[in-house]
């Protein structure tokens, strides 16, 4: 006779076994959705280019050597891709520089969020959400309305006589860097204030009571109880930075290419889809590599700090 | 460009969901955007009781391969000269024959047999242009007829000169003002091309094509652009003036054809022959801003076209005019290479 032990036993595969099984259809869609268009580009990127753009299913490794190699066209010497690697370079600066600037807006911005009495939180929360509304091209165009040479800051300061000539702000790095930071600024607010409302301020008081300085209190206490959300916050601002598209191009002028300006090249007037899929595929490593440095790192020290 | 590619796809994704409708009385044009006149598609769904709808896209490689994976559901396509053969070629086009139609004998005698297209079996004139230098006269009043306020940038206008980013148009102006030919491979003229448009990049401030506004508000004072572009920049202000660069300069053209996959081919006849009427042609052009080439047409113009330096070329810079043609897949590579270094 089967015990009660067993029969819960029994239930309970029975139960963890439904589960799997009804579930598998959604796997089964999330799983060829996510990896089928994948595969695609990874077999795209060992293909020939077609003369016209598209592929001719012909294997050849070239494409994955021109990511890295590139064969000079006057002298025909072959060297290190000078041109992919400023590029990527460009770019990983870029996500690098936006992370850090919303890192530095957003902290703040969570912490006085946090510390609102509880009604009012409700409505900051509430006001950090707002710029999603609307679609980031309107937002960037906003941007860029306010910054050039006939916008908002350059009117106001020239009617205030405290320059004599617009300052030339669009089309600069500068611009591409307030663009990134304001379009980014949310998607770091957010994670940081979840981890910064469940924080227990007693601790803060403790620290305080225990004669240490305000520094002291935010370097040991505040901010490695809220880095769980520092560091989703970071890799949500990180990723899409790096893949950032639209904003450099409408305030950056588009003279100098970005990692996406570069893939879509070889799928546009460039025809290499092949070149296209592999730097495609090589952001993706990049990004995996990072994410692991990153998250690795992140969890030893956690640890440490309890 | 990506927003408006996800915009086409967006577009796209929803025409096939819903499925095109297949009835009679029905054609799907695939256009360029902000490039059709609603007047002209208004009087032909009067006309005929057709109901037409219109797909925007923003470049002739998108369109190439979104028309190349099939399934489109579109009827018609604007491709330009330097495409059109290569959509004869993948068979991506239903011969319809348009100089056989009622209306073709509208069509300007040096339309009538293009190289790209030869007795026109396949493509009906949309419009023609050509791609100089637009300058702002109240920053630089210099002779501006040359390549050289590109590429070799006056003082008065360094660090105000946009480039409009078309890899191909740029390669051929650099080229033209090295004194090569088009689609060279001479590895001598391309170097010099190389170093010409390395050195000239530091004195643009953008690479844009979003040219009628930044010009009218003043953040260029000058870039290369087209006539159509530049005749709307100059209605806006007068200062603004188009050039045709002397070491030659190129001509373009889109042309309506038919896509072998149509499922409404005989609307899209209607509506090739339709628009080689004069009244109906000038329509078209006094939306798009550009000419077309079709004879009578002149005097449906509106007034402020009919003269217009930007569409009437000068008989002096005729001579220098010279059509784009595509160049070889393997002289494309060395092209995209410079292209990349330019903007690395």
């Amino acid at each position: 006779m089967a015990s009660a032990e067993e029969v819960a036993k029994a239930a309970e595969r029975r139960d963890v076994r439904d589960r799997w099984l009804l579930s598998a259809p959604a796997l089964l869609v999330i799983l060829l959705a996510a990896t089928g268009p994948l595969l695609i580009v990874l077999v795209y990127s060992f293909l020939t280019p077609g003369a016209y753009g598209d592929v001719k299913w012909q294997f050849s490794p070239d494409a994955w050597i021109s990511v890295f190699m590139e064969r000079d066209i006057f002298d025909d010497t072959l060297s290190v891709a000078v041109a992919h690697v400023t590029i990527f370079w460009r770019s990983i600066k870029l996500a690098v520089v936006t992370t850090l600037a919303t890192l530095a807006l957003g902290f703040p911005t969570a912490y006085f969020m946090a510390t609102r009495s509880e009604k009012t939180r409700d409505l900051w929360l509430f006001l950090i959400t707002i710029p999603f509304w609307t679609n980031l091209l309107i937002r960037t165009f906003a941007v860029l309305q306010i910054i050039r040479n006939e916008g908002i800051i350059n009117t106001i300061l020239l009617k205030l006589g405290i320059i004599s000539a617009p300052i030339q702000i669009l089309y600069t790095d500068t611009a591409i860097l307030i663009g990134m930071a304001y379009v980014y600024l949310p998607l770091m607010v957010l994670p940081i204030y979840a981890s910064m409302e469940k924080l227990d301020f007693r601790l803060v008081e403790a620290g305080y009571d225990l004669y240490a300085t305000r520094f002291k209190v935010l370097r040991k206490i505040i901010f490695p109880l809220v880095k769980p959300g520092v560091i989703a916050g970071s890799i949500l601002v990180f990723i899409p930075a790096l893949g950032a598209y639209v904003t450099p191009v409408v305030l950056g002028g588009g003279k100098n290419m970005m990692l996406s300006n570069l893939i879509e090249l070889q799928f546009g007037q460039g025809r290499n889809w092949p070149l296209g899929s592999a730097l495609s595929i090589t952001v993706m490593v990049i990004v995996m590599l990072a994410l692991l440095a990153y998250v690795r790192n992140a969890g030893r020290s956690g640890v440490r700090h309890g | 460009m990506n927003w408006k590619t996800m915009a086409t796809a967006m577009g796209l994704a929803l025409l096939a969901s819903t499925g095109l409708a297949r009835a009679e009385g029905v054609l799907n044009i695939y256009n360029w955007g902000n490039y059709t006149s609603p007047d002209v598609i208004k009087k032909f769904e009067d006309k005929y009781k057709i109901k037409v709808s219109i797909t925007d896209y923003d470049s002739n490689d998108t369109a190439l391969a979104k028309v190349r994976q099939g399934g489109t559901g579109f009827d018609i396509a604007v491709p330009s000269q330097t495409y059109v053969p290569i959509w004869i070629k993948e068979g991506l086009l239903l011969e319809t024959d348009p100089g056989k139609m009622e209306n073709f004998k509208n069509v300007a005698p040096e339309w009538a047999n293009p190289e790209f297209d030869p007795g026109r079996k396949y493509s009906v004139p949309w419009a023609w242009g050509t791609i100089g230098v637009v300058v702002n006269t109240d920053a630089y009043k210099g002779p501006a007829d040359t390549w050289g306020i590109v590429f070799n940038t006056p003082d008065e206008l360094k660090g105000k000169v946009n480039v409009v980013p078309e890899m191909n148009d740029v390669i051929f102006a650099a080229i033209k003002y090295v004194g090569g030919q088009q689609c060279t491979d001479d590895k001598a003229v391309l170097k010099k091309v190389r170093d010409l448009l390395v050195a000239a990049k530091p004195n643009w401030i953008a690479m844009e094509y979003n040219t009628i506004e930044k010009m009218g508000a003043g953040d260029f004072k000058a870039t290369s652009d087209w006539n159509g572009s530049a005749l709307r920049q100059r209605l806006a202000n007068a200062a603004i003036h188009y050039n045709y660069p002397k070491e030659g300069f190129g001509l373009w053209s889109d042309n309506v054809v038919v896509l072998k996959e149509a499922k409404n081919v005989e609307n899209a006849k209607l509506f090739q022959n339709f628009i080689m009427d004069p009244e109906n042609a000038a329509g078209l052009s006094a939306f798009h801003r550009y000419a077309n080439a079709i004879t009578g047409s002149d005097k449906y113009m509106p007034a402020d076209m009919k003269d217009a330096p930007e569409v009437v070329i000068p008989a002096d810079a005729k001579p220098k005019g010279e059509f784009q043609k595509m160049c070889a897949p393997e002289t494309q590579e060395l092209y995209t290479k410079i292209w990349t270094e330019l903007q690395k």
